[in-house]
């Protein structure tokens, strides 16, 4: 399906990613969008507010992020799509809730301009360290989608992807970006409606008695109708079967608790292929491969090239999907590779995801960064250099020393014995 | 067993309005609740609105599964978050009306938020209460509705803390119209639930009634039975009474009635003013 041109501010634009992220919304179909304002994503919901009359959608800005949630699961059910927009303190609040909406399969999206945390942080600037919170930040198993913008452009187009997948597999979609790519002003293009490709709700055609509202299709992804359409819905967070109904029998709860949880789990693990999208290049030879994702593969993009300039073959693997974790890709590479160079604006998050995958067959070095700036392409480059000499196994996480730390801490804290 | 089969005589006049797959429902001889959602399927016959139009969200607690009983579309949310939720579904598709039944700590407690903040907005919603003084699914604890001095498991020398007035919140919030009845006043809960069904904006109807389990067990009231009789001597209806007046003591006077009943524009009535002004530029 095409966008509608109502929605599509097509041009050419001079825009910073959170108003492209507005835009985005806007151009993917967004009817609803209830928010908390919160530095450094303010933008994206000003933006949302207001070109959102004139295509019928409407911002209510809730009274905390519990309601912003709260509020877009409902109108998701109500048949519309829709997003809430947030950063570190707003998303830990909006974690309560998130299981409900992976329970109740109600597709959404968050965009999280993330920022220097933990609390309140650095407000304004950036940060990446929400990534395992947004894998597993609300209780219980379930699985979600994140992905990782690098730039305004990007911001636009994966909002719109972002709305795409969590149609798709209903399950709710996170916009991982940070405040380096969401107040960053680039050269934006709007496409014209008919270039930009929509993801239509599962809406349920079948006869009005024969629906259940749980009942998976081949992809495990089950049919969603919406409430006002006469079905008399029963949808709750308690475990259900696929009428919807809680699962009280307690004969069958033993047997049958593991059945709904299994398929929110599966949905998007058996699917993870189709869902994970990845950049990389130089690969062919690369006896170290960077991993990175957001504003760090921006950067590490610089890094890289300093090394290459000394005659090092360097692979660049960017995660543009984060979750699912590409699992499979890292594995496969682990064995052919030296070393993974691993920046991340935090003290070591996805690092470990890929020490996980790479089943200790190549080393791990991680570059950390406390936040409230980027790396230093020379430490990316430096770490590297490293990576490539080093030939003992080690069997933990290298840690790099970054020349801010050196600087800051002289070299890391010690505890006195 | 074989189980008996029904005849004609046995459909209840409330089958078409209620989950009669889901009975046995998990509520406890001599509660409240099930009274409620009586007069509630019977306030919704008689507002004799579309019922394809409607919808309940509930929150957590023993109120919190009303939703799931009642043959509507049907949200069974998240302990304090079902306003919040509800106020989605409407803001989304303003030709529904939704219907929030939830327990006093749900709405009063967690969701006290969402609640006022409903009310100022005058979203067009409809929220049952049903105070039974206590958090009962967790087993009897203090809530903000607690009476001084009564006891409840975490207060167990009596509440220190002073009560909410359910009304007096939601009038002073904004809310169009405010009532308050017992579990013991079917008829005239009935009534209330059909008027304010019927009534665009945010209205608040709270249902005063037995935890036979535990408000009535640990503050040695007796019974379900005996909490009615209660409320029958102790229930004054008075139409129209500031809501400033309406605070509820440990088995003091319980003033009903039907307190507020206003006009004002709803939020999708302001929010079209609105655009409507913005699409002329
Ligand atoms: C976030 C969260 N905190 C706590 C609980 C546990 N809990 C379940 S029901 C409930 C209280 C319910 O009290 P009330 O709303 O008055 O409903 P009642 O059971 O009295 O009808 C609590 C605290 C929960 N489910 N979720
Ligand atoms: S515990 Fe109290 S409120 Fe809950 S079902 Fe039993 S009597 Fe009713
Ligand atoms: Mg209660």
């Amino acid at each position: 399906m095409k966008a509608n041109p109502r929605d599509v501010n097509t041009g050419t634009y001079y825009m910073d990613g959170d108003v492209a992220a507005g835009h985005g919304a806007l151009a993917a179909g967004c009817r609803f969008i209830g928010g908390y304002p919160i530095t450094p994503s303010t933008e994206a919901a000003e933006t949302f507010a207001r070109i959102a009359p004139k295509a019928g959608a409407v911002f209510i800005q809730m009274e905390d992020e519990l309601g912003s949630i709260a509020s877009v699961m409902g109108a998701s059910w109500s048949g519309v799509k829709t997003m809430t927009i947030t950063s570190g303190p707003g998303y830990s609040l909006m974690m309560e809730i998130i299981g409900l909406g992976a329970m109740i399969e109600a597709p959404f999206v968050i965009l999280n301009i993330q920022r220097g945390g933990p609390s309140t942080g650095v407000p304004t600037k950036t940060g990446q360290a929400d990534m395992m919170q947004s894998r597993w930040g609300s209780h219980g198993d379930y699985e979600i989608i994140a992905i990782s913008p690098d730039s305004p452009q990007e911001l636009f187009d994966y909002t719109i992807k972002a709305f795409n997948l969590s149609e798709k597999y209903r399950c709710p979609v996170m916009i991982m970006s940070d405040e380096c790519v969401g107040h960053m002003s680039e050269k934006v293009v709007i496409p014209p409606a008919e270039e930009i490709e929509i993801e239509p709700r599962r809406f349920y055609n079948g006869p009005k008695e024969k629906y259940l509202p749980f009942k998976p299709d081949q992809d495990l992804v089950p049919k969603m109708v919406k409430a006002g359409d006469g079905y008399n819905l029963y949808i709750t967070g308690l475990v259900h079967d696929e009428r919807g109904y809680p699962i009280t029998n307690q004969k069958e709860k033993g047997k049958r608790q593991q059945f709904p949880t299994r398929r929110l789990v599966d949905k998007i693990r058996l699917n993870a292929d189709k869902i994970i999208e990845l950049n990389e290049e130089g690969m062919d030879d690369a006896e170290v491969v960077v991993v990175s994702y957001g504003i760090s593969y921006r950067v590490a993009i610089r890094g890289i090239e300093k090394a290459r300039e000394k005659g090092i073959k360097v692979g660049n693997l960017r995660l543009i999907t984060v979750w699912p974790f590409p699992d499979k890709k890292i594995t496969e590479l682990a064995s052919k590779v030296k070393a993974f160079v691993v920046p991340e604006i935090n003290y070591g998050q996805i690092v470990f995801e890929v020490e996980r995958c790479s089943h200790g067959q190549a080393n791990v070095v991680l570059i950390p960064h406390g936040g409230a700036g980027v790396h230093n392409p020379d430490d990316i480059a430096e770490a590297i250099e490293y990576a490539v000499k080093e030939k003992k196994k080690i069997r933990k996480v290298i840690e790099w020393k970054t020349r801010l730390e050196k600087f800051v801490f002289e070299g890391g804290y010690k505890l006195n014995k | 067993m074989e189980p008996l089969r029904k005849t004609e005589k046995d459909i209840h006049p409330m089958d078409d309005l209620l989950r009669m797959d889901r009975i046995p429902h998990i509520w406890c001889p001599g509660c409240g609740i099930g009274t409620a959602v009586t007069a509630f399927a019977a306030g919704l016959a008689k507002a004799e609105i579309d019922l394809t139009k409607t919808c309940i969200v509930s929150g957590i607690g023993c109120t919190g599964r009303v939703a799931g009983y009642v043959k509507l579309d049907s949200f069974h949310t998240t302990h304090g978050r079902a306003i919040a939720f509800a106020t989605g579904i409407q803001v989304a598709n303003p030709d529904l009306k939704v219907i929030v039944f939830s327990g006093d700590g749900d709405l009063i407690s967690i969701g006290g938020n969402h609640f006022i903040h409903a009310a100022r907005r005058n979203i067009n919603m409809l929220v049952i209460c049903v105070n039974n003084f206590i958090y009962a699914m967790t087993g009897g604890q203090v809530a903000p509705t607690t009476p001084l001095a009564t006891y409840a498991t975490t207060s167990p020398f009596g509440c220190v803390e002073p009560p909410f007035n359910i009304p007096y919140l939601a009038d002073s919030s904004g809310a169009v119209y405010v009532a308050r009845w017992t579990a013991l006043h079917v008829r005239r809960l009935t009534n209330s639930i059909a008027e304010a069904l019927k009534k665009p904006g945010f209205s608040v109807i709270e249902v005063i009634s037995p935890c036979a389990m535990y408000y009535s067990r640990i503050n040695r009231l007796g019974d379900g039975l005996d909490m009615m009789k209660f409320y029958h001597d102790n229930t004054e209806i008075r139409h129209g009474e500031d809501t400033k007046n309406l605070d509820i003591g440990f088995q003091t006077k319980i003033i009903v009635g039907k307190f507020v009943d206003r006009e004002r524009p709803t939020y999708m009535d302001s929010y079209n003013k609105w655009l409507s002004g913005t699409k002329k530029d």
